[in-house]
Parts: structure tokens; sequence; C-alpha cells
């Protein structure tokens, strides 16, 4: 079972190092080419939004990742990646896969002086590090989106069926509970499986 | 400024990386950088190519300028501040700039010190021509290192040796042997605890942006492929024929900077890059080498 990382721009190495801890393969996604490879599930990393969802377009793998994602690829959206995966971005008429039913307010702690840090809860996972770095949160959710976690009254992590989207940055913690939640779920990884 | 402060810091520069940050003088440019993908823009309110042409004392921006770029668009927004002006720095952080650049492409303030960064909330970045340099105003507070280059002239040359210089020094460190380290530190004139960690690691502890003189994709992939991890273009874009046509191919080279083929494509058709000039000119017009303040 094989990870793609999108890896247009952002922290997409971080997320290669989490899955290497975890003894799990993936490869980079830089352009169309690399979407004819096998993959079972997809990582969309942290960056900025605008710059990842204008690549996406030009290089030509905006759509086949959209039908990819609606015909049930296993994807994380981590950050900016949440914000590629909304279908609504809030006082912004941008979509760019729109595939996760949400409306999602981008710099919704204001500027880098708003960036923070919290524990709290993601799903059945407890106590979880996470980091905002000039992070969304999600506005509201609908059409059978689920919540896995709320920070000071806000939606920061949901999933959708083969979807799951955090505003913070599972990446840069140290703490790798969320990728093998995500790999787990989806069966991309044998939970507590024998080591040889 | 906390360590949790400084962590967010050092994590923003990351969500940066494989990215392209471009100067921009007005809302509209920095509009025109948005949509065609700069991840970050540098507000000021002359690209260094005119700084060099202009002379004379330059500052930092007017910040109801730098304001109505922040307003323009939804990308980090950075500015420039004097070496050592801490004054400057206080007025950004009053204005929530995303991250200030101590910068040589403005006139010096301090001929001595650069600014105590640790007493900021908002991050720094500070340019670097090797090792030794990037390892003390990483001591400062930089939460992230550009080369210098040579600010302005459209000649890459500078940077290139520049991100050279820190590459092979980091290599010299890495090989060395554990006891040699501090006696390393001793000569590079920095913290020992900050030449451990180059030694473990074998990078820098902060990222690494290249800077200075970047004109085209292909300086852009040139740096990508020394090891940079993003760059930003200051005169290059808007001192060009066709701003938002060459902002967006350099911002796919650096995506691609290891495809020549996708490097291929997106050189054609630019129109006509920034004349620019070569350091043995500059030597010869006024002599000012910007990378040389602030060590």
């Amino acid at each position: 079972m094989v990870t793609g990382i999108l890896s247009l721009q952002g922290a997409f190495e971080e997320h290669e190092k989490v899955l290497d801890e975890l003894e799990e393969p993936w490869f980079e996604i830089r352009n169309a080419m690399d979407l004819d490879r096998e993959m079972d599930g997809l990582i969309l990393p942290g960056g900025e939004s605008t710059v990842q969802g204008k690549l996406l377009n030009d290089l030509g793998m905006m759509n086949t990742l959209r039908e990819r994602i609606q015909s049930g690829l296993p994807v994380l959206g981590t950050c900016a990646g949440a914000i590629l995966l909304a279908e609504k971005i809030y006082g912004d008429s941008t979509r760019h896969l729109g595939t996760l039913p949400a409306v999602i307010r981008r710099n919704a702690y204001g500027r880098q002086l708003g960036s923070f840090s919290a524990r709290g809860d993601f799903g059945e996972i407890k106590d979880m590090p996470m980091e905002f770095i000039r992070a969304p949160y999600f506005e509201e959710v609908y059409g059978g989106t689920e919540i896995l976690s709320v920070i000071g009254g806000k939606t920061v992590a949901v999933r959708y069926g083969n979807q799951i989207a955090t505003s913070f940055h599972p990446e840069l913690t140290g703490d790798n509970r969320v990728h093998k939640y995500f790999l787990e779920s989806f069966r991309l990884r044998t939970p507590d499986r024998v080591k040889l | 400024m906390s360590e949790n402060r400084y962590g967010l810091n050092k994590e923003l520069a990351q969500m940066l990386k494989g990215g392209v940050i471009m100067d921009v003088t007005t809302p509209e440019q920095a509009r025109i950088a948005e949509e065609a993908g700069a991840c970050a823009v540098m507000a000021l309110e002359r690209i260094p190519a005119d700084i060099r042409s202009a002379g004379g004392v330059s500052r930092m921006s007017d910040p109801k300028m730098i304001r109505g770029i922040q307003n323009a668009v939804s990308i980090p927004v950075m500015a420039k501040v004097r070496i050592g002006h801490f004054v400057e720095a206080q007025i950004l952080e009053a204005i929530e700039i995303d991250y200030i650049d101590e910068s040589e492409v403005l006139s010096p303030a301090d001929d001595v010190y650069h600014i105590d960064k640790t007493r900021f909330k908002v991050p720094f970045v500070c340019g670097a021509r090797n090792l030794g340099e990037a390892l003390r105003r990483i001591a400062e507070g930089a939460s992230m290192i550009r080369t210098k280059g040579e600010p302005g002239t459209g000649d890459v040359v500078q940077a290139v040796s520049h991100m050279r210089a820190m590459n092979s020094e980091i290599s010299k460190l890495v090989s060395v042997r554990d006891d040699e380290v501090y006696e390393y530190a001793k000569s590079l004139a920095v913290p020992v605890e900050l030449a451990q960690y180059v030694h473990k690691n074998g990078k820098l502890p902060v990222v690494n942006f290249a800077a200075g003189g970047v004109a085209t994709p292909a300086d852009a992939a040139l740096m990508m492929q020394l090891g940079a991890e993003g760059v930003f273009v200051g005169s290059g874009i808007f001192a060009s024929g066709n701003p938002s046509k060459r902002a967006a191919a350099i911002v796919k080279a650096v995506t691609n900077y290891n495809n020549p083929k996708i490097l291929a494509e997106v050189s054609e058709d630019l129109g006509e890059a920034m004349v620019g000039i070569n350091k043995d000119e500059i030597e010869k017009l006024n002599n000012i080498r910007m990378a040389e303040r602030g060590q």
C-alpha cells in the first residue's frame, strides 16, 4: 500500500518523515505524470492553498485528483490541504478540489501573531498536540461530515467518508497518531502489525 | 520570545518551502504576484534594482503602503528593515507583519550590531553568505535564512557562490569528529550548540531560501538543485517585460526544478528578462556591494 504526497509547495517533506517513521512507502506528486503511478492513499500537505490550487490547475492535475477522491481514494488534508478539499471557502468564490461538504475560513486566527499551539482530542485520540500556523477553521459542516476536533469552540478536524481534514499540522509535532489513524482507517496499514 | 513562539515562527517558514516569495511595491503588483502563485510577498517601496540606481539612504517602507498590500492579498506579507534598526522592526510588529527581513538591501542602521530578534514575537529572515553568518543570525533569533546574493543585479553568481559556500561548510562540519566541533564553532564564531546541531543533522536548524539575483526560471531551478528550499525573487519579476507570466513560470520551475522538460516549457516566450548588471559593472558604477553589509 503506497501513499502519494502532493509535493507542489509547502511542508510535504514533514509528512514524508512521518511515513518513514511508520515504515510506510510514499512517493511525491509533482506533475500529472506522477498521477499515473499506483496510489492507495493521498496526503495534501500544509503550505499556501492559493499556490497549490493554482499549480494543480496549471499542471493539469485538478480534475484527475478530484475524480480519484470522489471515487473513494483515501485522503488526508492538513491546513492548506483542508482548504483544497473544502466545498466552500468563506467569503471567497474560489473552489479547489471541493470534495468535502464543509465551509472553511482561511487565515481564521489572523496573521502570524495569531498562530498558536494547543492540545485536544481528535476523535478517539486523546490529548493530541496541535500546531496552528496562520490556520483555517471550519465555519460549518453539512451533508454528513463528521466533526473530529473542536478547539476553543471552533471545528478544526473533520471526516467525510474517505476524506480527513485538519486545520492543524499533525506532521510537525512528532506525534504520529493522526497519520496512523488515517492509514489504519483505510487499511493502508495493518494495526499493531507484528514486526519481523 | 518564548520557545513556543520561536517554534511557530520556524514552522511558518516550513510552510513557505518549495515556494517563491516576490518583491512588490503596490497592492496591484501584490495581487499579480498572488495570482501567479507567490507563496508570500515582500512589500517595499522600491525594488532593489531601483534602490541601486537611485543611491542615497534606503529605509523601511511607509507602514500605510505595507498595510495596503496586507489588505490586498491573503498570503503572508513580509517587509524589510535596516540591519540593526530595532525600532523599524517594532513598527512592523505593531502592524502585524508576517515576517521581517532584516536586510542588507536597505542602508544599514548599525555597523556593528544586528537586531536582537529574540525580543520580538514576529519572525525574522536574514541574509547570509556562509555558514558562520547564518548561524550567527540564528543565534540572534532569526527563524529563516536566505542567501544574500547580490540584490538588484539580475546576476545569480553571488547567490550560487553563497549557497555553495554554505553547503561545503556544512559538509565539513558534518565530517569532523565530535570532539572537533568546539574548535570549528570557535573558528566560525558561532555558538557551539548550533554547530553541534549542524554536525548532527547536516542542515541548518531553520529553512534556507535562495535570494539575490534570481531572474529566470532556470536561475530559480539552479538554486533549488543546489539545495535551496525555496526562492526569493526581487527585481527579477517586476523589472522584466511580462511580470505575470515570468512570475508564474518561476513558480512552476521551483516545483519541478528537477524536470528539464517542464523547465523548457515554462522558459518559453517570457519576453525580456531584467537587463541586469554584473558584479564588475557594480564596482565601476557606484561600488555598492550589498552582500558585504552585516556580517
